[in-house]
């Protein structure tokens, strides 16, 4: 069996059902842990399913009072997030994998659309590491699940680049680090804070509600 | 009488012009990639060279390498590479057959001596019941292999057969074929330089090409990281594929006879192994320089790469996963639910209990 028939057999495989199982295991736990009633009255104004809802998008764009503060993570978050989708769902090998996978399928950008977002990305996600580094508080505040988490969302756009320019090794020998990579994430995602990209749904969900039944804006 | 050694005087008694001579010189150099130049000085080495005595053994394979070589309706300048060796042995062209064929082998290496002949070899060889799936003469294709290679100065494995098992090999390789540089990796005939002209049949002007490199160095030329001559097999088809800009624009055909696939887009989606295939068919091409596969319209099968025929399905794009049964998924799915819920059960008990003990 050659790296690639790895990758692209066993590797893959394992991946996903390691994600599929990790990702589920730790949304229905999370969902199924003992809720603790609110018994105070709750405010008048928004009820819990609405403060919810409220709360999931008005986290999208920063508070006023703090916007000169976080400014800089949400504009990069942007980039680095949006870059990453359209990586992801506008390469069309990629739109080819996960048709493969599941059957959907849509049409893609033309390669240098994605190969500048891909650089975007990158950059976003290399300034936004420097930020990490040189913040007094943010340093502090880091964990080793930060860097990992960190290492992992980028190797799979520099493999990635790399496959692409077949630079610096065979096509296939690229081709088949790239899926590795791309595994690697796969397996860390579910236990690592890469689970905010379910999790965030609910975490903000939860606070809106709680905020809302007390009265408090979110 | 015996026919003269040195190849200038065999072409001027065979009637081969200086011409067609030099237009041969021409191509090989040009196919090799060597400056226009070269074809003079390839000329020269080639007309003082003596004509080397080579053997071609077939074993586990179906003749359409031998057939690739000389098969065209019309002499081609690669078939001239059969004036320039003195090809002894190929039990599908001689005339000889039986005890004769066999020994006009054996004198053919006892003419040439140690390491004067190349053996050209064509077709994987079977080990299972004990070599019995390939044999000729009372040997097995292994003793053969063997005896031949024995005081050659090197091996020229012709097809993907003999150079990586090709389809003998493919999964579940019910005769235990392997291939020649697998049989001296692993002891069972003796090791010699390897060169691999892979393919399913490898491009006649490869197999020329790589011929007239020895003929005109008197060394094999370099190789890959596979024993495969780099003149020929340093690019990847998809590097010098004609339809190459639609893959960087993203136009990819759907179909086999869709809009896209008649305006020369990229084949990548219909699952053309270019990307991962070294070989000269984009630069080359096949029968006369007419086309190649994906000038026809159809997916490079990628064919000189070891185990072509187990990477998956030839139609499914290379970035797609090789996943077997999907319900795996399904099952890892409600896995994870059951250990969640269970992981909530356990702390919800654990609280209870709590609440309990004080």
């Amino acid at each position: 069996m050659t790296l690639l028939e790895f990758a692209r057999g066993p590797a893959l495989q394992v991946s996903l059902i390691v994600l599929v199982l990790g990702v589920v295991w730790r949304l229905v736990g999370l969902l199924l842990l003992p809720y603790k009633k609110d018994l105070s009255e709750a405010r008048p104004g928004r009820s819990a399913l609405g403060g919810a809802a409220y709360t999931i998008v008005r986290r999208l764009w920063p508070h006023r009072e703090f916007q000169h503060r976080v400014l800089f993570t949400y504009v990069m978050g942007y980039v680095f997030h949006l870059g990453l989708a359209v990586v992801v769902f506008g390469f069309i090998p990629h739109i080819l994998f996960i048709r493969n996978l599941t059957g959907l399928s849509w049409p893609g950008l033309p390669n240098w659309a994605v190969y500048l977002a891909g650089s975007v990305t990158i950059a976003a996600l290399v300034a936004i590491l420097v930020r990490r580094l040189t913040h007094d508080v943010l340093r502090l505040l880091s964990t080793p699940d930060d860097y990992f988490s960190w290492f992992v969302t980028i190797l799979p756009l520099v493999t990635g680049f790399l496959t692409a320019a077949h630079f610096g090794a065979l096509y296939q020998t690229l081709l088949a680090v790239h899926l590795l990579t791309v595994e690697l994430l796969f397996l860390w995602l579910p236990f690592g804070k890469l689970m905010h990209a379910f999790l965030f749904v609910f975490s903000r969900g939860f606070t809106g509600a709680r905020a809302a039944h007390k009265g408090v804006q979110t | 009488m015996d026919e003269p050694q040195r190849l200038g005087d065999f072409l001027l008694r065979r009637g081969i012009s200086r011409r067609a001579f030099m237009k041969f010189c021409t191509a090989m150099a040009s196919a090799m990639a060597m400056p226009p130049s070269f074809a003079k000085s390839m000329a020269k080495n080639l007309e003082s060279a003596k004509r080397e005595s080579v053997i071609y053994l077939s074993f586990q394979e179906c003749t359409g390498c031998a057939e690739s070589l000389t098969r065209s309706h019309s002499p081609t300048l690669e078939t001239l590479i059969f004036d320039f060796i003195s090809l002894d042995y190929q039990d599908t062209l001689m005339a000889a057959a039986g005890r004769a064929a066999e020994r006009a082998k054996e004198e053919a290496i006892k003419r040439a001596g140690p390491g004067g002949y190349l053996v050209v070899v064509d077709g994987s060889v079977p080990l299972g019941a004990g070599g019995a799936y390939s044999a000729s003469g009372g040997k097995t294709s292994l003793q053969i292999l063997g005896d031949t290679i024995e005081n050659a100065a090197a091996v020229i494995c012709v097809g993907t057969c003999s150079s990586f098992g090709g389809i003998p090999y493919a999964d579940p390789n019910p005769t235990d074929a392997r291939s020649v540089s697998q049989l001296m990796e692993a002891g069972k005939v003796p090791s010699k330089p390897v060169i691999n002209v892979s393919g399913c049949p490898p491009i006649p002007v490869v197999i020329a090409g790589t011929l007239a490199h020895y003929l005109t160095f008197g060394r094999i030329p370099e190789l890959d990281h596979l024993n495969r001559p780099k003149p020929f097999f340093g690019e990847t088809i998809h590097d010098r594929c004609y339809r190459r800009p639609y893959y960087e624009e993203g136009k990819f055909a759907q179909a086999f006879d869709d809009e896209g696939a008649r305006s020369g887009w990229c084949l990548y989606e219909l699952g053309c192994k270019g990307p991962i295939t070294y070989n000269a068919c984009a630069t080359t091409k096949w029968n006369g320089g007419t086309s190649f596969p994906v000038e026809s319209g159809h997916g490079c099968l990628g064919c000189s790469e070891p185990g072509f025929w187990d990477g998956g399905s030839f139609y499914k794009p290379l970035s797609a996963g090789m996943l077997g049964d999907p319900g795996t998924l399904g099952a890892a799915a409600a896995a994870g639910a059951a250990v969640g819920a269970g992981a909530a059960w356990a702390h919800r008990r654990r609280n209870a209990r709590a609440k309990e003990e004080g």
